[in-house]
């Protein structure tokens, strides 16, 4: 079942012409055939089309052309990132039949890379959310368990690599968007430092937090898929002017003399005892692999949630103000002026949880109110970053758990967004910062759920958590172990 | 009460870049087919993002240094919130805080005075223009509905805000004049009211002269030519001081200048004024000029109409006033340099511009860069007069001719065979001729009437429909009579 393997190792067998691209992607068609009516991780699947790329693919192996490095991959892309000629809604009824002239430029260089994309991921709507649930479509469900969530926003990118329906899957990560999900589903998820790959074709939630990133089955692909969509961007302003390193290296070298930082400020009332206790047995093994660990203090951490939703949700009202029902997407039906086909079209066109953050941004920009909130969270995201640079003056990495839980119930929490709120308060300060973070499998629950453990870097050292998220992977074989949802489905079959 | 009437203005000027703002989209969007010059960036689709043209940069800090501006090396650029139709990202990036240029002046001469009103400029700051609304005219069948034009979406521009030193409409005017003589001198703009490449926006209240109490004051808008601020603001310092010697009370507000009425009507009160919640714009990186840059664009700027205005008086030795009128217009001066580089008598050149050719040029109602005599074909007509061909008088005539037609001069005189004759022996036997037939008036001239003179010189231009030389006849004719 070549649905079940690596890109690393899909390339591999293509490039030996073991398989062809057209037995690779009818295996993944085979698998979403299976499963999808369980997981619902797509909102559109590109069927026709894949499969005509997968052929074009073989028709160059056999005239000998050159092979490009994902040949024969196949590529799930989270619904927030654009791609010429194929629906685009952002998981929200507002952009239903939005269909985008362009391509993201991460798609258009995976694309070019000969990945095969086989479909559009579910999400958040606008990424506002940590289960999918908010998606206003359909919820997406774990293939862990399909009573629970896949966490969220990216959580039909991260269902779809964990159900085995694709090889990799983009997802975009404002405020921890894909490392919660792939904690959730027990794969890697990588958000890069902000300025490291090119935001051009994802549509905007948080301008100054979204980062797109690769969500796969093991490190090496995410080291793969940086190698691709990393450096600078002329269509992207706020992308940075720096060489980009070969990361697949970093999965070449030891972790002799790394020194490893615990926040102590993590480790708090919340946090699930058996995710603090896998944590501390996968700290046990990179002690093991010659690491050095020490707890230090990010003093600020508390004030990370209160500032994300400040400054998330000021750029999100400024962001969103555009459906308006005018140019694309969703409009309303009314008689009257112009106001009101602003009112109803967004009245009816935005979910709640979209609706409640447009009103607590436009609130906190609001004359008379800016200084007191948008302008103090900023000067907070400062304080944070500062944080982070004292304590990587005395450390390579830090490691935390990714979420403080496994994967909760479907509307467990959807009522409570406080609650949902907090399933990010680990990954939420990484954004603020600016910095890159890894999520990977450290583990199991008593239940068999995944359990994430998050690996923070450097601004601009993807290198180092990649080596250290590798060294890991490993050495355990936890990643070895499948989700149930095959056996899920064959049951639900017979019965 | 003495009233002072205290203006200020803020002037939206087009930067003619080639490309747009943030895009690859040209500038050269007027009489383009709607939404043709647009690209998912200046239509605001999702997922687009602005990348900042540095050629803007380049034309506003000209701009910058040419008003006397610090050009400040970190600016921002923010964000402007606001729902509407011309707008497709539901903001304008903008410039708040920290405007590329600051602190600048200008100076306009003073009215019937030969000094020198010094106007301040608070802040130059860029930012991309919006769409345009068209509404259907009643008997379409699209009257039900308003359309939007994207075309103009993401103009770069430069808002020029003054501080509040004009006194009168008048003084407004002149600014505005002078800023449209500056800009074309700059290259930056056209600097055309009436097709909105330069648009002008005032805020005006009235001062107690012996209290130094500042009124209310309120915002004018639509005031699309330069005669239009000039009445506009006139109503409008009429209509307050009306008000106050009344006891009425002026509210803060937007009014609109209504062209057809001749007045000033309300557009929006105070309360219903925008809450534009400004934020830094995450998309763009602060803006930074090293100042290399800025020396290399100081080095670099053209000549402005207060040093070509000298330099006219100094190379051409024209008077002041010669100078003043042809060098208040880039069009203008160009034309005449052009002219001056092949015809060196200065001041008749100037006379023939600022009479003949502008009197054609405002008859026409058209501009002196579409005129269909160019500087040389000017220059040639010059030369036929002072070789003799044409007189003075007639190559008035051809001109006008030339004006209608864009014929050039020589091809004229040709057709219509109106040389100069310059056979003298003919010339001689027609002034015999005139003496013969004009006894009476030989005799008065004799007696001392200058007047009949002018009376037999005028018998043989009429003989010759005007193609005798004047000064010729003259000398000739008081040589025979004495």
């Amino acid at each position: 079942m070549f649905n079940q393997l690596t890109a690393g190792d899909i390339v591999s067998l293509i490039k030996k012409r073991e398989i062809s691209a057209c037995e690779v992607t009818n295996d993944i068609f085979k698998q979403i055939d299976r499963v999808e009516n369980n997981v619902k991780a797509f909102l559109y699947i590109n069927r026709e089309n894949a499969i005509e790329q997968a052929k074009s693919i073989d028709d160059k192996i056999r005239r000998g052309e050159e092979i490009p490095i994902l040949a024969g991959v196949a590529l799930t892309v989270k619904d927030i990132l654009a791609v010429r000629g194929m629906e685009t809604t952002c998981g929200s009824k507002i952009l239903k039949g939005f269909v985008p002239p362009y391509s993201a430029t991460v798609v258009r260089a995976l694309r070019e890379a000969g990945a095969i994309i086989i479909g559009k991921a579910n999400m958040d709507e606008f990424a506002m959310g940590s289960s999918t649930e908010n998606s206003a479509f359909y919820a997406t469900c774990n293939p862990w368990d399909t009573e629970r969530v896949p966490g969220g926003s990216s959580g039909g990118s991260a269902a779809a690599v964990a159900a085995d329906e694709t090889h990799i899957a983009l997802g975009t990560d404002t405020g921890g968007s894909i490392r919660q999900p792939a904690s959730f589903c027990g794969i890697v998820g990588l958000k890069p430092t902000y300025g490291r790959v090119s935001r051009y074709g994802l549509i905007a939630y948080a301008s100054s937090l979204d980062q797109i990133g690769p969500m796969t089955k093991d490190v090496k692909d995410a080291a793969i898929m940086m190698n691709i969509i990393s450096g600078q961007d002329k269509k992207d302003a706020t992308s940075a002017n720096l060489k980009v390193p070969d990361y697949l290296n970093a999965c070449r070298e030891g972790l002799k003399g790394l020194k490893i930082g615990i926040p102590r400020e993590y480790f708090i009332e919340g946090l699930d005892l058996e995710v603090k206790k896998t944590i501390e047995q996968s700290l046990k093994i990179y002690e093991k692999l010659g690491a050095e660990i020490s707890e230090v203090s990010l003093p600020h951490t508390e004030y990370s949630l209160p500032a994300y939703y400040l400054i998330a949700t000021a750029e999100a009202s400024s962001n969103l103000a555009r459906y308006d029902g005018v140019q694309y997407g969703y409009r309303a039906k009314v008689d009257g002026d112009i106001s009101s086909l602003y009112q109803k079209t967004r009245s009816e066109g935005f979910g709640n949880e979209v609706k409640r953050r447009i009103m607590l941004g436009t609130y906190a920009l609001s004359s008379g109110y800016y200084d007191d909130y948008y302008l103090k969270a900023q000067k907070v995201r400062t304080l944070i970053r500062e944080d982070f640079n004292n304590v990587f003056e005395k450390c390579d990495v830090l490691i935390t758990p990714t979420a403080p839980t496994p994967a909760f119930k479907l509307s467990e929490k959807i009522n409570d967004p406080l609650t949902m709120y907090l399933s990010d308060i680990y990954t939420i300060p990484i954004n603020l910062a600016g910095i890159p973070a890894i999520s990977i499998n450290c583990g199991y629950s008593r239940t068999n759920l995944p359990i994430g453990m998050q690996i923070i870097g450097k601004s601009f050292d993807e290198e180092t958590i990649i080596r250290v998220a590798y060294n890991f992977e490993q050495y355990s074989d936890i990643r070895k172990q499948k989700s149930p949802i095959n056996i899920f489905v064959a049951k639900e079959n017979v019965e | 009460m003495k009233e002072l009437i205290v203006i200020g203005l803020e002037v939206h000027v087009q930067l003619m870049t080639d490309a747009k703002m943030f895009c690859h989209c040209s500038t050269n969007y007027i009489g383009k087919k709607p939404n043709t010059n647009t690209c998912p960036v200046c239509l605001g689709l999702p997922g687009s993002l602005p990348v900042l043209n540095r050629k803007v940069i380049e034309y506003a800090v000209r701009l910058g240094l040419a008003l006397n501006c610090k050009v400040n090396r970190v600016s921002k650029f923010h964000r402007k919130n606001y729902f509407y139709p011309d707008l497709p990202k539901a903001y304008q990036i903008s410039q708040f805080d920290m405007p590329l240029n600051t602190n600048g002046h200008v100076d306009i001469p003073k009215e019937n005075v030969k000094e020198k009103r010094r106007i301040g400029i608070t802040r130059i700051h860029i930012e991309e223009d919006a769409g345009k609304l068209i509404h259907e005219e009643a008997s379409s069948d699209l009257s039900h509905c308003s359309l939007v034009d994207y075309n103009r979406c993401g103009i770069p521009l430069a808002e020029i805000v003054t501080e509040p030193d004009f006194r009168s409409p008048e003084e407004a005017r002149v600014f505005l004049m002078k800023l449209r003589n500056i800009v074309q001198h700059l290259g930056v703009c056209d600097g055309n009211m009436e097709e909105g490449s330069m648009r002008c926006d005032a805020n005006i209240s009235i001062k107690d002269a012996k209290t130094g109490k500042l009124g209310t004051k309120t915002e004018v808008k639509n005031m699309n030519s330069f005669k239009s601020v000039k009445k506009a603001l006139d109503f409008e310092a009429k209509r307050q001081i009306k008000m106050l010697k009344d006891g009425e009370k002026i509210v803060q507000e937007t009014r609109r200048w209504d062209e057809e009425r001749q007045m000033t009507v309300t557009m929006r009160g105070k309360e219903e004024a925008h809450d534009y919640r400004y934020f830094p714009e995450p998309d763009l990186p602060p803006l930074k000029i090293d100042s290399k840059m800025i020396c290399n664009i100081k080095y670099n700027l053209p000549e402005l109409p207060d040093d070509r205005k000298k330099r006219f008086l100094e190379d051409y030795k024209l008077p002041e006033y010669d100078a003043d009128i042809l060098t208040s217009s880039k069009t203008m001066g160009d034309f005449y340099e052009q002219a001056a580089s092949e015809y060196k008598k200065n001041k008749i050149l100037s006379n023939w511009i600022m009479g003949e050719l502008m009197r054609c040029i405002n008859e026409e109602k058209t501009d002196i860069e579409k005129s269909p005599i160019s500087p040389q074909n000017l220059v040639e007509l010059l030369k036929l007069v002072d070789k003799g061909t044409i007189s003075g008088k007639m190559a008035k005539d051809v001109f006008e001719k030339m004006f209608r037609t864009g014929k050039k001069a020589a091809q004229i005189i040709k057709e219509e065979g109106i040389t100069q004759i310059t056979d003298k022996n003919q010339l001689v036997e027609m002034i015999n001729k005139v003496i013969k037939e004009n006894p009476k008036s030989v005799n008065d001239y004799k007696k001392g009437n200058e007047k009949a003179l002018n009376f037999l010189i005028g018998q043989v231009m009429r003989f010759t429909r005007g193609r005798a030389n004047p000064d010729f006849v003259f000398s000739t004719m008081k040589k025979m009579l004495e």
